[in-house]
């Protein structure tokens, strides 16, 4: 066995994994940061009549969006506390987004095989239908918990307005995929 | 050379055996939330708290550009309809120099009969101003953030206003910011009086615009157009807050109040302590 590093600490082999490791660890908790950011960036008061009520389920994109392409870096735990968040600050009944985004990861991670190499519109489809299985699945929790059938058009639009603003943020999370986890 | 087996692999078992009850466990805790917070538990509501406590810094700073973006836009709009504004607004002077006059002359009348009653005056009302930093709408919940909180002088249940009228209840107090379930949402409840015919009644909200008058005693006399004000039953609120005006009477939808206040131009809003207790005291549970 190898001497242990002890007191002449210059060549200690352990000092450079704990730096990857402390790095791999950091660069992971960009996607769940990022997302974090862009929550809040969406509740804050854009004072446009109307926009309020038809906002993009950002959160929902980002999930989806890492659970495509890399399902390693956003993990449950990570889409669990971003729903929490999510419920918090909108004041929607809490655990509601928590496990809408719950599903979400999970259910897209178990096809990550299905996506690899797919162009980019067959995940732009794909998202049409998995925000749409997520917007019914929270408007029934949701209307369960109130026991009555809550107005969905306001829920419709920000379904269509979803779809439209994934592109761009598509984009903007493909660059931060290169930016930080390099490979392919 | 020993190999350390025994604890790392059964921490390594551990470790799948983690990760793939991981989702169950998250998913039924995202449930027991849900049960709970249809009980109304306190510690749904801490929750709620400490993540707008914790979020609050972030909310305060991100609120500012929106802001400037919305300044823009409205900078616009308004320079395009600046002189019919301004004939417009010399219009309504004029009619509210009338009616300054007229109040004068109402106020020095009610004092002279509040003199003549012995009349004790309602407790003044002391406000607390925050800044709106966050505001959601849409099918799942209507609230407002505002950075206002306990070290404030918040509390939960206190009337939220604004210059137009009222804007809805303290539904969550934290430390430095509070959320508000504006009177759209579908969890709030106001007891309303219609201010002509003095016709007492429950507005609810159901995640729609315009909020819905329920619990009527007299049916009939409600029209479009009539004013609805707070009936201070309950002691939730005093009398007498502006709320809206009923903009529509009809069978399939109900009776359904247009407000005065516009969320989305809310900037600023004022929470009230009128120093009644309210029907959710802070230490229910307790």
């Amino acid at each position: 066995m190898a001497r242990r590093g002890g007191l002449n600490g210059g060549y200690d082999p352990l000092r450079p994994t704990l730096w990857q490791r402390a790095d791999v660890l950091l660069r992971r908790t960009v996607p769940g940061g990022l997302t974090l950011i862009l929550l809040l960036m969406s509740v804050a008061p854009s004072r446009l009549p109307g926009f309020v009520h038809i906002a993009p389920m950002i959160a929902l994109i980002s999930v989806y969006y890492w659970a495509v392409s890399r399902p390693d870096v956003m993990g449950y735990g990570t889409a669990f506390l971003l729903g929490m968040v999510e419920d918090s600050l909108t004041g929607a009944p809490l655990g509601v987004g928590a496990l809408v985004l719950l599903l979400t990861q999970v259910v897209v991670s178990s096809q990550y095989k299905f996506f690899l190499g797919k162009p980019f519109l067959v995940s732009w489809w794909a998202f049409s239908l998995i925000a749409g299985g997520a917007a019914l699945i929270k408007w029934l929790a949701v209307s369960a918990i109130y026991g009555t059938m809550v107005d969905m058009t306001a829920l419709f639009f920000s379904y269509l307005f979803t779809l439209a603003v994934y592109p761009p943020f598509a984009w903007l999370f493909g660059r931060v995929q290169t930016m930080f986890f390099r490979e392919g | 050379m020993k190999q350390p087996t025994g604890p790392s692999s059964r921490l390594g078992a551990l470790g799948a055996f983690l990760q793939k009850s991981a989702f169950l466990m998250l998913a039924f805790v995202a449930f027991a939330f849900m049960l709970l917070g249809k009980a109304d538990t306190v510690l749904v509501e801490r929750v709620r708290s400490t993540v707008l406590d914790a979020a609050a810094p972030v909310l305060d700073f991100m609120s500012t550009p929106a802001e400037n973006v919305a300044a823009v836009f409205s900078t616009f709009r308004e320079l395009a309809a600046i002189r019919a504004e301004n004939d417009r607004l010399e219009k309504e002077n004029a009619r509210l120099m009338r009616w300054q006059t007229a109040a004068r002359h109402l106020e020095a009348e009610n004092d002279a009969l509040r003199e003549q009653l012995g009349y004790i005056p309602e407790p003044e009302a002391s406000y607390i101003t925050g800044r709106v930093v966050a505001d959601t709408g849409g099918t799942f919940a209507r609230s407002l953030v505002v950075l206002a909180g306990t070290r404030d002088g918040v509390r939960k249940g206190q009337a939220v206003v604004s210059g137009e009228g009222l804007v809805g209840t303290v539904a969550e107090a934290g430390m430095r910011a509070s959320r508000v379930l504006l009177l759209s949402d579908i969890n709030s409840r106001i007891p309303v009086l219609l201010e002509e015919s003095r016709v007492r009644a429950i507005m609810t909200g159901d995640n729609q615009d315009r909020p819905q008058l329920r619990f009527l005693k007299q049916r009939t006399t409600v029209s479009p157009g009539d004013r609805v004000v707070t009936s201070g039953d309950a002691r939730v609120f005093p009398p007498g807050i502006p709320i809206g005006v009923v903009a529509s009477v009809d069978d399939k939808s109900g009776i359904r109040v247009d407000l005065f206040v516009e969320q989305e131009r809310l900037e600023v809003v004022r929470v009230a302590d009128f120093g009644l207790s309210g029907i959710l005291p802070e230490d229910a549970g307790k």
